[in-house]
């Protein structure tokens, strides 16, 4: 079963309860999730779950152990425990021994290892919340593999968290939609198919704000020459690992390249055009080059929505501006760190709009979002670039590129 | 960790150090200092961790050494033996029995941790408290698990500092640090969700997928520790 929703509708939370694993002494609570005619908190022997972060599910060093770690749990006999790793590890095609360390894995290889220890307890409803978050395409593809195959030999029941649906409906019987808000959430498209008419820039693009020359990407030896142009979006593709984010940080004017260097036009950098973009004072920078993290956590610095946007002396109607047309305004109280995943990148989106940079860098902006969020991102950053911002757009979404993207860098492990 | 000393059980390897440790810190005498030393070091072979390795890694230890030593000299107390004089342009400097004797100390305690912790696998460790020391699970498998994101910590120091600066406020030390608190507690309470999630709050009876074996050769090892830690004391009183 697929489970859609709008952002922040309330997925995430819906399978944490039928996990059992919502805490009873934060919030309330009204009604109850039975699972076999029992509470789900008594039923939890049964299920298993699987989140989007892989770096915090394994508990263990070692690949075989962290399989092993559930079934430890549960008391199963030592001599009954190793096939069982061996057959969950050989169901999610994990590709290395017992023995690989867990910190070497890549993002899909630890999410495959994930689902192992899931599976490796049979359970009887196995939940998953948005488990190929953050991967890309072809480490995804390996998860779905890996989840198709395990609900085969399982026969267990599946409910899944996924925004994009395309992917997602192969695995599924049917879908069930959290909300009344039918324009919120992604249908069924034909591939290539964009939900929106694309909005590529109208004119050919202005001066080059920033120049990468001959810069090094950390642990390859490539180098990249680009320029980032006014008015115009460049797409940076890649797989994981071939230094998408190493070259937004690098571009964002946040890490001092290793190798070669980036130079900003006069244009950008005004009063320090001697000076390289790594070395401006913080509060021009973000007023020149705005970042958006891939964690959106770790740029928080205030404790409301409202707070985050002002920071940088955003003027008050431009801050409500912001919040309207992210949907973020009944949030605008709230301490950031308590909004769901796809609410807290729209919040970051913002900071970095609120300052009104000339050069906008955002690695994975629409992850989460739901086809109205999605939709609103693309024209509000499209009217940025036709104002003659520059856009550099780290991304996996292939339908964010087909409908921004104006120029693509395909980076290569 | 597939050397000798690799594969034995780890409370012993540890049982063993501490021994040696509690031995030579009730001394000063640079000879029983010098027997732990030496006796460690031809033990070496045994623990894989090569003489190169134990420099790169243990340097820390003798760097401390070498200051306890230059400042015990220059200014320890004056009623412990002259072991030799040294003449610097003119100025003559004493180099007394203390200063030899703390320089080695330390060494000498030093390095058996060392030797120790590079020889255990963190996995084998919790999983010997449990087995032999009934350590309880929650505390060693849980202890286990945080040390697992602890590397993680330096990078998410560096995103902060980083982000920060994106977002244009000055990145000072207490405001990252009190941002690294808070992804910590956010990432340790997601880690426990995942634990709890695959049962490890269940309360029930815990198995270990791991085989954990007390044969002779583990009791050798403590053995070996005694007889050092014995070596010590009779040196301290023979030389007293």
């Amino acid at each position: 079963m697929l489970l859609q929703g709008a952002s922040g509708a309330g997925k995430s939370t819906v399978l944490a309860a039928m996990a059992g694993l919502l805490a009873e002494d934060s919030g309330e609570q009204e009604g109850e999730i039975l699972i076999d005619g029992r509470p789900a908190q008594q039923r939890r022997g049964e299920t298993g779950i699987v989140f989007q972060d892989p770096q915090t599910q394994l508990v263990m060093s070692r690949a075989g152990d962290d399989v092993a770690f559930g079934l430890e749990n549960r008391g199963v006999p030592r001599a009954e425990i190793w096939p069982r790793v061996d057959a969950a590890l050989a169901a999610v095609g994990f590709p290395y021994g017992r023995d690989r360390g867990t910190a070497a894995l890549s993002g899909g290889e630890q999410q495959r290892l994930a689902i192992a220890g899931v599976i490796a307890l049979r359970p009887g409803l196995l939940l998953l919340d948005e488990p190929t978050a953050n991967l890309d395409p072809e480490g995804a593809q390996l998860v779905r593999t890996a989840i198709a195959k395990a609900l085969q030999d399982l026969d267990a029941t599946m409910v899944l968290v996924e925004h994009r649906v395309d992917e997602a409906l192969p695995l599924v019987d049917r879908t069930i939609v959290i909300g009344e808000d039918p324009d919120a959430v992604w249908t069924p498209a034909a591939p290539g198919s964009l939900p929106m008419p694309a909005r590529k820039a109208p004119g050919p693009p202005g001066e080059a704000l920033l120049t990468a020359e001959g810069l090094g990407l950390a642990h390859t030896d490539k180098t990249i020459d680009e320029v980032v142009l006014g008015g115009q979006a460049l797409a940076v593709e890649g797989p994981n690992g071939a230094g998408k984010t190493t070259l937004a940080l690098l571009l964002g004017g946040l890490t001092r390249p290793t190798r070669g260097r980036v130079v900003a036009a006069p244009a950008l950098a005004g009063p320090d055009a001697a000076r390289p973009p790594h070395r401006w004072r913080a509060a021009r920078l973000a007023g020149r080059i705005g970042s958006v993290f891939q964690n959106p956590e770790h740029q928080f610095v205030t404790d409301t929505v409202r707070a985050e946007l002002a920071l940088g002396g955003a003027s008050p109607a431009t801050v409500d501006e912001l919040l309207s047309r992210l949907y973020l305004d009944r949030l605008a109280l709230a301490n950031p760190f308590t909004l769901s995943g796809g609410e807290q990148r729209r919040l970051s989106v913002a900071t970095a709009l609120a300052a009104a940079p000339r050069v906008l860098v955002l690695d994975e902006p629409t992850f989460g979002q739901d086809l109205r969020t999605w939709r609103e991102l693309v024209t509000l950053l499209a009217d940025l670039r036709d104002e003659g911002r520059a856009l550099v757009l780290v991304t996996h979404d292939p339908q964010f590129v087909a409908a921004i993207g104006d120029r693509r860098l395909e980076l290569t492990r | 960790m597939s050397t000798w000393l690799g594969r034995r059980d780890a409370t012993a390897k540890l049982l063993a150090a501490l021994l040696v440790t509690a031995a030579v810190v009730s001394t000063l005498d640079p000879v029983a200092s010098l027997t732990v030393i030496g006796a460690l070091l031809a033990a070496l072979p045994l623990t894989g961790v090569s003489p190169g390795a134990l420099l790169r890694r243990g340097w820390p230890i003798l760097a401390s050494a070498a200051g306890i030593f230059v400042f015990t000299v220059l200014l320890g107390s004056r009623d412990s033996p002259v072991l030799a004089h040294l003449s610097l342009g003119g100025a003559g400097l004493d180099v007394r029995e203390n200063a030899v004797g703390y320089a080695l100390r330390l060494l000498a305690i030093g390095l058996p941790g060392f030797v120790v912790f590079a020889t255990i696998d963190p996995t084998d460790l919790a999983d010997s408290l449990v087995a032999h020391l009934r350590v309880s699970p929650r505390f060693a498998i849980g202890a286990l698990a945080a040390l697992r994101l602890a590397p993680l910590l330096a990078d998410e120091y560096r995103l902060i500092r980083l982000a920060r600066r994106a977002r244009g406020t000055r990145a000072g030390l207490f405001s990252t640090l009190f941002g690294l608190l808070v992804a910590a507690i956010r990432r340790g309470i997601r880690l426990a969700t995942a634990m709890e999630a695959r049962g490890f709050d269940r309360g029930g009876p815990r198995t270990i997928a791991r085989e954990t074996h007390f044969s002779w050769s583990d009791v050798s090892v403590i053995v070996v520790g005694l007889m050092l830690a014995a070596a010590v004391i009779v040196l301290k009183f023979a030389r007293t």
